[in-house]
């Protein structure tokens, strides 16, 4: 008898120093990230420096766009409130740097999700946030409605340290077209440049595309060519080895994404709280304890609905009624003919 | 005594030290932290993205290595223009602002005045986007001296199309040789029984006289390319064949030379006012003229005052021509502080060898005009 004893109780020992051990871990897993975003107050957040639609600032330095959208989320569901976000308008050059030295948490800045980024530089893409692919502008006047018009010595401006430069040479040198690059370190110098006649063609993603000729001198003396020449997924990134944060941020845009699937708004996730569906009633934090395993309260996907609203409303604020792309495109929901297509969040 | 000297010395190198051991050990646990390696073997992989203009053969197959050469090249022709341009100028503008007569000594003192006080970002932007606007297409451009074009799509003009250019250049290279025998001949002559050779004109006729020649005997011949308009599309057109100079280096080097020659101008001007006034009457005393006074008296003693700050000048010309990036010149900074950064990831690789590079850079220009400072300066006897 005393020998079971003796067992149970070692037994009974050995699963309480498991269970400490993994309440240990699940205090551990409070992310560096998080807690100091906590402390300050804010999320440090890397945009772009003008693209509108995607990140761009009015005159009064209020920012706007999809990519914004992400990093109001992250705040909303961390700090409680969507407005606690410091942007850091990163050229297409630093973004990488900033991100891996610190300076930033978050980079938000339509970037091209690409196995070396993933691999090799320190970098984590959590998701998608837009579809892509890189396009061609041209004058209207030039008479080209075809990238396949495209002869020897046509020139193109675009920017450095993107994909777009690699993949404008996969594409002109297939064809066997001779080219003229010129590359810009920002955006706006390239506008500009091809606006003035220096170069025949404008390439960059066609979202880009389509948002820069509102800054054209004359928009409509210009058109983006039909073909894309490359897939370019965009999405946030994060720090390599902060699993935590990285959970946060992908599960911030999935829950903006997954709440236009069950149809929840900013304006009716109140009401919904009373759904009789689990996944809606789980999105909105009135059942079940999702935030608990990112060390967050349960409400967090319920003020990122609130506050920022839904991936389907983000789009149409920024992207639709802007007029840049009024077409979703690929950027539709699975359901309705798209590919935003995220995992359950249970 | 001695040891009291060394401490001190000893306790800063060891804070030096101890300062850059941080920062390594710093660098180095980061990076490990975010999973990023280090090694410059990045440097012979494809760095597969083209480049606009460059002096060497280079595509996207070739390494990064070569795309490092390519923009040190650009950065280097960009310099070597510059200086050469901004001494010609500053050398003018210099003389000009101690010209006796009115407007052309108040015209220099603005044209000083005005363009080293704004920024040069601003100028580099100004003749890239303000003139470069006003530049007509490549369609309605009117042809200079025959069959140049200056367009917004860059500057175009004949090339010459050499046969057996190699003799020519051996032929330019043996009147070089030639030309020093005959001045250290007319040396020795003139010290030895005081005769004066016509050193300048004996040199003239063999430089150009050498090189005719092999037109005549070497087989070398020599045709040109003339640039002809070519259409892309409707309303599309570029000039093909001869020799094109993109507008980006165009107002690079504009923007880069009128800059550093205002400055070179006040080291040429504080120079000549630098020689004491008796030497400049003593000259005159003797019976020689102004121009005579300038290039015998004046200029060399003037040269040992110039010449320091003139140094300073020139690197600044050299570092400043990183400002390049800003047009989209491709140079050091934009394609391998830019692309290929971007491309790799290997920020501290890549800055550091462009640091060590500016450093080479501004050290021999530093090193050359000091070598030259030397042996131009007065030995005292």
């Amino acid at each position: 008898m005393f020998k079971y004893l003796k067992q149970l109780t070692s037994l009974v020992a050995m699963v309480a120093v498991l269970f400490t051990f993994t309440t240990e871990t699940m205090a551990a897993k409070k992310s560096k990230t998080l807690k100091n975003t906590q402390k300050k107050g804010f999320v440090r957040c890397g945009v772009s420096q003008g693209l509108p639609g995607f990140s761009n600032a009015d005159a009064a330095g209020n920012w706007t766009g999809v990519d914004v959208d992400v990093c109001r989320a992250v705040a909303a569901a961390v700090l409680g409130d969507a407005s606690k976000v410091k942007y850091t308008p990163l050229s297409a050059k630093e973004r990488f740097t900033a991100l891996t030295s610190g300076e930033i948490d978050i980079l938000s800045r339509n970037t091209t999700w690409t196995l070396s980024r993933d691999a090799d530089i320190g970098l984590t893409f959590v998701g998608v946030n837009f579809y892509d692919g890189q396009g061609f502008m041209v004058r209207k006047s030039s008479g080209i409605t075809s990238t396949s018009q495209f002869k020897n010595g046509i020139s193109a401006c675009t920017n450095i340290g993107t994909t777009t430069e690699l993949n404008m040479r996969d594409f002109f040198n297939s064809r066997g077209i001779s080219y003229e690059p010129v590359a810009f370190e920002k955006a706006d110098e390239v506008v500009a440049a091809y606006d003035a006649g220096r170069c025949d063609t404008y390439t960059t993603d066609k979202s880009g595309l389509a948002a820069q000729r509102t800054k054209m001198s004359n928009p409509d003396e210009h058109i983006v060519l039909p073909e894309t020449i490359s897939k370019e997924p965009l999405g946030p990134v994060v720090r390599q080895g902060d699993s935590v944060w990285e959970d946060i941020v992908r599960w911030s845009l999935n829950t903006m994404i997954e709440a236009e699937e069950y149809g929840i708004t900013s304006g009716n996730a109140d009401m919904m709280k009373t759904s009789d569906n689990p996944a809606i009633k789980r999105l909105v934090g009135s059942e079940g304890e999702l935030g608990a395993a990112f060390g967050l309260d349960n409400d967090w996907s319920y003020r990122i609905i609130t506050q920022v609203g839904n991936y389907g409303e983000s789009y149409k604020r920024n992207i639709a009624d802007t007029g840049i792309l009024p077409d979703r495109g690929p950027n539709e929901l699975w359901t309705k003919g798209g590919i935003l297509y995220v995992p359950p969040a249970r | 005594m001695k040891l009291k000297k060394i401490l001190p010395q000893l306790a800063t190198l060891f804070v030096v030290i101890l300062i850059f051991g941080f920062f390594t050990m710093n660098a180095q646990l980061n990076m490990e932290n975010r999973g990023i390696d280090f090694g410059y073997g990045f440097l012979t992989q494809e760095s597969s993205f083209d480049v606009q203009f460059s002096l060497i053969e280079y595509s996207g197959s070739d390494s990064y290595g070569r795309a490092y050469l390519v923009g040190l090249l650009n950065t280097l022709l960009v310099s070597v223009l510059g200086i050469i341009i901004c001494t010609i100028i500053g050398v003018i503008i210099g003389i000009a602002r101690l010209s006796p007569n009115y407007l052309i000594r108040t015209t220099a003192a603005w044209y000083v005045e005005f363009f080293r006080n704004i920024p040069l970002l601003l100028q580099i932007f100004f003749w890239y986007y303000a003139a470069l606007r006003a530049l007509p297409l490549p369609q309605d451009a009117e042809a200079i001296f025959g069959s140049s074009y200056l367009t917004i799509k860059g500057f175009y003009t004949p090339s010459l199309i050499w046969k057996n250019l190699d003799i020519f250049i051996y032929s330019v290279i043996a009147a070089i040789i030639a030309i020093i025998f005959v001045r250290i001949h007319a040396k020795r002559l003139r010290e030895n029984e005081g005769k004066h050779l016509p050193v300048l004109n004996i040199s003239i006729a063999i430089l150009f006289i050498l090189p005719i020649l092999t037109f005549f005997f070497g087989g070398v011949n020599v045709g040109y390319e003339t640039p002809e308009l070519k259409q892309l599309a409707k309303t599309s057109f570029k000039f093909e064949g001869g020799l094109s100079i993109p507008p980006e280096l165009l107002s690079l080097v504009i923007a880069l030379s009128l800059y550093t020659a205002t400055f070179v101008a006040e080291c040429v001007r504080a120079g000549i006012q630098g020689v004491s006034k008796g030497q400049r009457e003593a000259a005159a005393s003797i019976g020689l003229n102004r121009k005579q006074v300038l290039n015998l008296i004046i200029m060399p003693q003037a040269l040992r005052i110039i010449i320091p700050p003139t140094t300073n000048q020139y690197l600044n010309l050299t570092k400043n021509s990183s400002l390049a990036a800003a047009i989209a010149y491709p140079d050091l900074v934009l394609v391998f502080a830019g692309t290929a950064l971007m491309q790799t990831g290997k920020a501290i690789e890549i800055v550091s060898i462009t640091m060590l590079t500016y450093l080479t850079l501004s050290l021999s220009i530093s090193f050359f005009m000091n070598w030259y400072n030397a042996k131009i300066a007065i030995v005292e006897k």
